[in-house]
């Protein structure tokens, strides 16, 4: 079983949620989706065990044989290909952009005249890991580089069928967080009671429901702001699997790198109840 | 001679879009006769490579040269190689400007004048 967790809006607990729950539960693995700033080894300490490089395809155009045809640029779906073509007065020019080309391969496979390879560009690492049983993966961003949702594609690829797999995902409605979600048995949407927080939630679950992924919502920091996030969810008919409180002994351990459920038995307890709220659901 | 003015408008009493690869409209301008053609920029809500697309654009129109305000990085790359003279910092109405461009007042920029994506958000 997948279970993905994600938010619309960055800062509202994923990451405290996907690690406590993965520790509640046995024979997980753990996939940190959120490459352009991994964060739950830090709660998890993990000893990384593998460590490999992730690439992209990009094209490498050969313009001995290139004719300046133009069919690579019109294929392109990511504007990654410039074409000048020849005039009398010029010998044509072609422009590969790396950084925006995702690696799909259209211009290789359509070249005319199969001017055009791939070579491997690097964008991040992956790394494997275990702590106490908890199998660990996750993707790191190289910085500065746009592409996330190849590499996140790549640690997806390390899914162990056999095991309770939770995905951290990257904040936000875009092309990474719906990398990261695509496929999940179920996914749980976090969000604070906050009118950002329900302004983004509402766009999550727009994604959601366009995935056609179940879902429920985990309420984090649920008594302050107000019950706009309640209501929406009743008149939505969104179950709400969990709330958490404003605690400041959360805080606190969080702030140490302590996942709650490793000091407050009853969160223990209640993100089992989650699981088990979670499984009879899908 | 044939240019391009990126335009906030669609004749030539409107005011210059300082960005070009997210620019609303392209006007080519055939600076002798006053001849124009009006192109709305397809790429203006690109999630990426609108400079890349815009730079194409002017490079199947073939015009000689651009006046705008900022130019970003793909875009420059781009207009450069298919030897397009880029005129950035240019302010005004396009008649006023197409007046100065003939008269030589402005100078061709050999750099892009800003970095990536600066065009999303101004």
């Amino acid at each position: 079983m997948i279970i993905s967790v994600a938010s619309g809006k960055g800062g509202t607990g994923k990451t405290t949620i996907a690690v406590n729950l993965a520790l509640s539960l046995d024979n997980v693995q753990l996939l940190d989706c959120d490459v352009e700033e991994p964060n739950a080894a830090i709660f998890i300490k993990p000893l990384i065990t593998e460590e490999k490089k992730a690439f992209v395809l990009v094209p490498l155009v050969d313009e001995s044989k290139c004719t300046y045809c133009g069919k690579c640029r019109e294929v392109c779906a990511y504007n990654a290909i410039a074409v000048c073509p020849k005039t009398y007065d010029f010998k044509g020019s072609i422009l590969i952009f790396p950084n925006l080309c995702h690696g799909c391969g259209a211009c290789q496979m359509l070249c005319p005249t199969g001017a055009i390879t791939e070579i491997k560009r690097e964008i991040g690492t992956i790394q494997l890991g275990e702590k106490e049983g908890l199998q660990f993966v996750q993707g790191c961003l190289t910085l500065g580089e746009a592409m996330s949702p190849p590499l996140i594609r790549q640690v997806k690829q390390h899914i162990d069928a056999a095991k309770t797999v939770i995905i951290d995902a990257p904040p936000g409605t875009s092309c990474p967080v719906i990398t990261a979600v695509k496929g999940s048995d179920f996914c749980i949407l976090v969000t604070e009671p906050t009118p950002f927080g329900l302004n983004d939630l509402i766009l999550a679950v727009e994604v959601l429901r366009e995935l056609r992924i179940p879902f429920g919502v985990v309420i984090n920091r649920a008594d302050i702001g107000n019950a706009s996030v309640d209501d929406y969810c009743k008149t939505e008919q969104i179950e709400i699997l969990m709330k958490i409180p404003f605690d400041p002994k959360i805080a606190k351990l969080y702030s140490h790198g302590i996942p709650m459920v490793t000091e407050l038995s009853r969160y223990d307890d209640q993100f089992k109840q989650l699981f088990l709220k979670i499984k009879g659901l899908i | 001679m044939k240019i391009c003015i990126t335009s906030t408008g669609t004749n030539l009493e409107a005011t210059l879009d300082s960005r070009f690869g997210r620019c609303q409209f392209f006007i080519i301008v055939e600076t002798e006769t006053l001849d124009f053609e009006v192109i709305p920029n397809a790429n203006l809500e690109a999630s990426g490579g609108a400079g890349v697309q815009s730079g194409q654009l002017m490079v199947s129109k073939q015009v000689k040269a651009i006046l705008t305000g900022n130019i970003g990085p793909n875009a420059e790359q781009v207009l450069s190689a298919a030897g397009i003279k880029i005129f950035t910092g240019v302010t005004g109405i396009l008649k006023d400007i197409i007046e100065n461009f003939k008269q030589g007042q402005y100078k061709s920029a050999s750099s892009p004048s800003v970095g990536s994506k600066f065009g999303m958000t101004t």
